[in-house]
């Protein structure tokens, strides 16, 4: 029973398609599949953006919308009909094609990561080989919308919005593709789902996730850095920093347009955290060997919904970064520290079984962390501006 | 160290999501239509005319002077003034407005209306919810709409209305015995001239 409810989509799915000729069946899977993924997904986005509203609300220790519908639940449904009955103006001097173009090659690159993700056992849409590179070859693809959208508005915002976007996330993509590297190292694969299977070991009950050994620790918070700032979210959110730049990058677009950025970014943030999830925190696999008989989709739609909600909380909590600030955070902390954590990786996998590989990657970990931060907290005492000519 | 700052942070804004779920002092949100504060008691919006007694059209306070007419601001005020007289609170015959209409879409809220009034004749009234779908006719208020009771007065300027009300009786006190000595001098002088000529009643001069 338990099994079968852990393999439920993909009975349901291959119940669907038997009624289909013989030739017809692997095609009709997958289109199947696909759109499983583009609706569950979109209806994730609507339920996060209420759940967001009203979350920061509690924050602020405001309500948060209450109005529409039960607790304000059809929320996203008022927003929805409003971005599509509202008017779609697109600028004169702006290029009509690549305009139109950025927001659907957005959705659309966005999408095409969920297709490698392992959303339960046996649930992944494709299983290849390279999974984690055609996720990251997609993720980056991202940043090409992002530049078309800002170029082609012909707006000084919009161009603004759109440098600092592809400045933060090239720099930031190089720590994202770095952190997961580690995992590489370790599991010796760049398939997902043998990622997650790597993952899917206990001893006593507790669980082999990344995430619970000392490099892991140090590579997951690099990646959560790193995906936070490739998202666009609080506080590195500087391409659409409202308060200076409008929008950032999509000022220039309204009604669907604008509708489809919003879902955009945040499908970037369920594949980041699906991702993530797939990476350090074990995939679909239970937190504990006793909770197994719970299917391993929920586990894996828990633990994405878990990191919104931490996403939800940093936007909550932190201001946002100035643009020097979220350079030398980059380069100077976050990148020399993947690239040591690389090496503790490697010191970790060569060092065989035992404790003495815990003491000795923890340490370095540690005391490099606590270097670095020093080193990164200490001002230059600058002393009071002298004006030499103009007395 | 490094992020200790952020853990603080993060730790504060948890307190609040928790806390407010549990405490129901944290939440100050007040749900509009359905719970509303009693607007402060200096609190002002637009002008209304008072009226005394229960008949709004014989008790409106307003002669018709034009002042606050002429000192309005963005000019919002129009008055028409009575060809006839009707007796105020204290039985002087004095004009009334055939027509006082305010446009509440030009007026600033400014009170220049009520501090110039000599007749404690218009006031600020509290009163916000003045949408309405149409935007000329909906806004310009005539004497009608303006005109409120007195005791309305009291319930949304309890303090100020006494004030006025207490000011209103005392110049009454003092119309009614400068009347009465105006009746004695002239029955005095009557009683001296043992014969005079009908003379009209005195007036009290305010």
């Amino acid at each position: 029973m338990a099994g079968k409810l852990d393999q439920i989509f993909i009975l349901l799915r291959d119940w669907l398609v038997h009624f289909l000729p013989e030739a017809l069946r692997p095609a009709a899977g997958v289109v199947l599949g696909v759109i499983a993924i583009v609706c569950v997904f979109p209806a994730l986005f609507a339920l996060t953006t209420v759940f967001e509203r009203k979350g920061l609300g509690r924050i602020q220790n405001r309500l948060g919308p209450n109005r529409v519908g039960p607790f304000g639940l059809f929320q996203p449904v008022a927003d929805g009909i409003k971005s599509l009955t509202k008017e779609d103006i697109v600028p004169l001097s702006a290029n009509a094609a690549m305009h139109f173009l950025a927001p659907i090659v957005l959705v659309v690159t966005v999408f095409m990561g969920f297709a490698v993700l392992p959303m339960g056992r046996h649930m992944v849409l494709v299983d290849i080989d390279a999974g984690l590179l055609f996720f990251f070859a997609m993720g980056a693809a991202t940043e090409l919308s992002v530049f078309m959208a800002g170029w082609s508005s012909r707006n000084k915002y919009s161009l603004l919005g759109a440098m600092r976007a592809v400045a933060q996330m090239i720099s930031y993509e190089v720590v994202l593709l770095l952190s997961a590297v580690a995992v590489v190292m370790i599991s010796g694969t760049l398939s997902l789902p043998k990622i997650v299977e790597a993952q899917n070991t206990y001893s006593g009950i507790f669980p082999h996730w990344y995430i619970f050994t000392p490099w892991g620790l140090a590579a997951f918070v690099m990646y959560a850095i790193a995906g936070t700032a490739e998202t666009n979210r609080s506080p590195f959110d500087l391409p659409e920093g409202e308060s200076e730049l409008v929008a950032g990058y999509h000022t220039e677009y309204s009604g669907f347009k604008f509708a489809l950025f919003f879902l955009g970014e945040y499908l970037a943030m369920f594949a980041i955290s699906g991702l993530g999830t797939t990476l350090f925190l074990g995939g679909w696999s239970a937190p504990l060997s006793i909770l197994d008989f719970v299917p391993s989709w929920i586990w894996f739609f828990g633990k994405v919904m878990l990191s919104i909600f931490v996403f939800i909380w940093m936007r909550g909590t932190l201001p946002r970064l100035r643009q020097d600030q979220l350079m030398n955070f980059a380069w100077k902390f976050v990148l020399p520290f993947t690239l040591l954590d690389l090496l503790v990786t490697a010191l970790w996998r060569f060092m065989g079984e035992g404790w003495m590989r815990w003491v000795v990657c923890s340490v370095i970990l540690v005391a490099a962390y606590v270097i670095m931060g020093r080193a990164s907290l200490t001002r230059k005492e600058i002393g009071p501006r002298s004006y030499r000519y103009a007395e | 160290m490094l992020g200790e700052g952020i853990l603080k942070g993060m730790a504060e804004t948890a307190k609040n999501f928790f806390g407010s779920y549990v405490s129901k002092e944290r939440l100050t949100t007040v749900e509009y239509p359905e719970v509303r504060i009693p607007p402060a008691e200096n609190a002002r919006v637009f002008p209304f005319l008072v009226y005394d007694g229960a008949d709004w059209e014989a008790g409106l306070r307003c002669v018709a002077c034009q002042i606050c007419e002429k000192e309005c601001p963005p000019k919002c005020i129009l008055i028409d003034k009575s060809k006839d007289k009707k007796p105020d609170y204290v039985g002087k015959q004095q004009f009334y407005p055939t027509r006082f209409d305010i446009d509440v879409s030009v007026c600033m809220s400014c009170q220049i209306c009520v501090e110039v009034c000599p007749f404690e004749a218009i006031k600020m009234d509290t009163e916000f919810e003045l949408a309405t779908d149409d935007r000329f006719g909906g806004l310009l208020l005539d004497r009608k709409e303006l005109a409120k009771s007195n005791e309305y007065y009291h319930s949304i300027h309890p303090t100020e209305a006494s004030e006025v009300d207490a000011r209103l009786a005392e110049e009454k006190v003092k119309v009614a015995a400068k009347a009465k000595a105006a009746a004695e001098a002239a029955a005095a002088k009557a009683a001296a001239a043992a014969a005079p000529a009908p003379k009209p009643p005195a007036e009290g001069g305010t």
